[in-house]
């Protein structure tokens, strides 16, 4: 596999930006394409898929609990005065569910996952490239894209749809809560409201769609760690723009996905 | 002396517009010790690398037990190397893992050994080096000087016929690259290795040494043995092995 170390450029002009720019889009396809490529070749690391994934949950899961009951329970707390103003406070469930489900529960818990684990893989594995550690298991004939790179992807493309169902119920109960704090409807009325609102086509885009988010932090994360160059200072680099890539990505994604999904089912447009 | 393992025939390598080896030949042959001696800067882990398949090389040959590694598949590539050890100037120790699962690791994903059999291959390749004491112990826990003998454990855990050493006693105090030097003299012994070790530390090499090169910006610039090499009047070898010695 043959990708170009990403150079750093000081006071760069503006057409080694560009070229640098291109360099990256033509590296992060032949990282795709090898990622394929080795994905399915023997042996499958289950083991570090394991290890990964339960690595990752640990590392998000209080950050994405925190932000997920603040996300329902703001967003509950902001409708609520608008819809009484309209007479309008029994579609508060509805509403809020249905901008969480759909939109805001998968884009924020991508984003911090992206700025948790993202980082987190491109300073890991390039520190691994800087001290040798990964020319050291391809001199064991180890494949070491197979070992860190294919293992850390299927991990974070699995792990962040269920953070995200997890974090979907979270917001639902920050919502409650602060519905409780309004006085406005009871429990049951809440939980029915909420359950009558949502549709299948509400709730199976949403999560295919983290499906690719997840899939972008393992790839971008990857990609900046194994291609890292110049010492401690490109670990660092190799950190930082693993989370503008992959954030930008996944809001590019987001979009293209959120398109898709409405001529798809144009009823949930 | 009898055949050559590694037979390297013109070998070329630069980094855009620097070259960094020249057309470089040389033959190191079964159970000897080869010194590749140089400045910094003058292409010696490059040539290390090249052998073992981490940098290609742009013209040459390289032939490691008769047959040329260039252009080989990874799996076959993979079989060679499985035949051959690696010291990193700085050991390269996985971080994540500790000494007992740095050590296992080439034997587990190359080899079906059992448990019990893993753990025993770990344990006296610990006493080789001396460093039993430390299977537990994370590479962060280590000093320099035992990171290079756990480095060296690693390399020769799956019994290697070819040991490449990369800078064995850089950064270490005079007393412990003596006693990494003799250790490397002994393993080979024991082991009947042959080792390429790429140093500029003169210490080591007339411990170590059968025969030895120096490079000098890509090019070999004198082969022989230590003596022969200390005693020459090419001004560059005089003026850096003075230096070596005022070091000593």
């Amino acid at each position: 596999m043959n990708i170009p170390k990403i150079k750093y450029l000081r006071n760069a002009s503006f057409h080694e930006k560009l070229e640098s720019f291109f360099n990256n889009i033509g590296g992060l396809t032949v990282f795709n394409i090898e990622f394929f490529k080795q994905l399915f070749t023997l042996p499958i690391e289950i083991a570090q898929i394991k290890k990964h994934m339960s690595e990752l949950g640990v590392k998000t899961f209080s950050i994405v609990s925190i932000m997920g009951f603040i996300l329902g329970f703001v967003l509950a707390l902001q409708s609520f005065p608008v819809l009484e103003r309209f007479g309008a406070t029994d579609f508060l469930p509805a509403t809020v569910s249905l901008s969480i489900i759909r939109e805001l529960a998968p884009i924020l818990t991508a984003l911090i996952f992206a700025g948790r684990v993202s980082s987190g893989i491109g300073a890991e594995i390039s520190s691994m490239r800087v001290t040798e550690q990964i020319d050291a298991m391809e001199v064991s004939a180890v494949n070491p894209f197979k070992y860190l790179v294919v293992s850390r992807v299927i991990a974070t493309t699995i792990i962040l749809p269920i953070l995200t169902i997890y974090v979907i119920m979270i917001s639902l109960i920050g919502a409650f809560i602060a519905v409780i704090m309004t006085d406005s409807m009871s429990f049951i009325y809440f939980i029915e409201a909420v359950i009558s609102s949502i549709a299948f086509g509400d709730l199976i885009p949403a999560l295919v769609k983290t499906y690719f988010f997840g899939y972008i932090v393992g790839i971008v994360g990857s990609y900046k760690g194994y291609t890292a160059d110049g010492g401690t200072e490109g670990v660092g680099r190799a950190s930082t723009t693993a989370v503008v890539m992959a954030s930008l990505l996944i809001l590019i994604v987001d979009m293209v996905m959120v398109k898709i999904t409405v001529w798809l089912w144009p009823s949930i447009g | 002396m009898n055949n050559p393992i590694i037979e390297i025939n013109d070998l070329e390598k630069s980094f855009g517009d620097l070259r960094i080896l020249n057309k470089i030949s040389l033959s190191v042959f079964e159970g000897e010790n080869f010194i590749v001696f140089g400045q910094s800067g003058t292409g010696k882990s490059v040539l290390l690398k090249c052998i073992v398949g981490l940098l290609e090389p742009d013209a040459g040959d390289i032939k490691i037990y008769g047959n040329s590694i260039l252009n080989l598949k990874t799996e076959k590539l993979n079989e060679i190397r499985k035949t051959m050890g690696f010291l990193f100037q700085g050991a390269a120790l996985y971080d994540s893992m500790s000494v007992r699962e740095n050590l296992q690791f080439p034997l587990i994903r190359n080899y079906n050994f059992s448990k019990e059999e893993l753990e025993q291959k770990t344990i006296a390749t610990l006493n080789m080096v001396g460093l039993e004491s430390a299977i537990d112990k994370m590479p962060s826990e280590l000093s320099g000087g035992m990171r290079k003998r756990i480095g060296l454990a690693r390399a020769i855990i799956t019994e290697p016929k070819i040991m490449l050493y990369d800078e064995p006693t850089t950064g270490l105090d005079p007393i412990t690259s003596k006693e990494i030097s003799v250790l490397i003299l002994e393993l080979q012994k024991k082991l009947n290795m042959t080792s390429i070790v790429v140093t500029h530390d003169l210490l080591c090499a007339e411990i170590i040494a059968d025969r030895a090169i120096v490079l000098d910006k890509g090019d070999i610039i004198k082969e022989g043995t230590i003596k022969e090499l200390t005693s020459s009047d090419n001004k560059l070898l005089r003026n850096f092995f003075s230096h070596e010695i005022i070091k000593q």
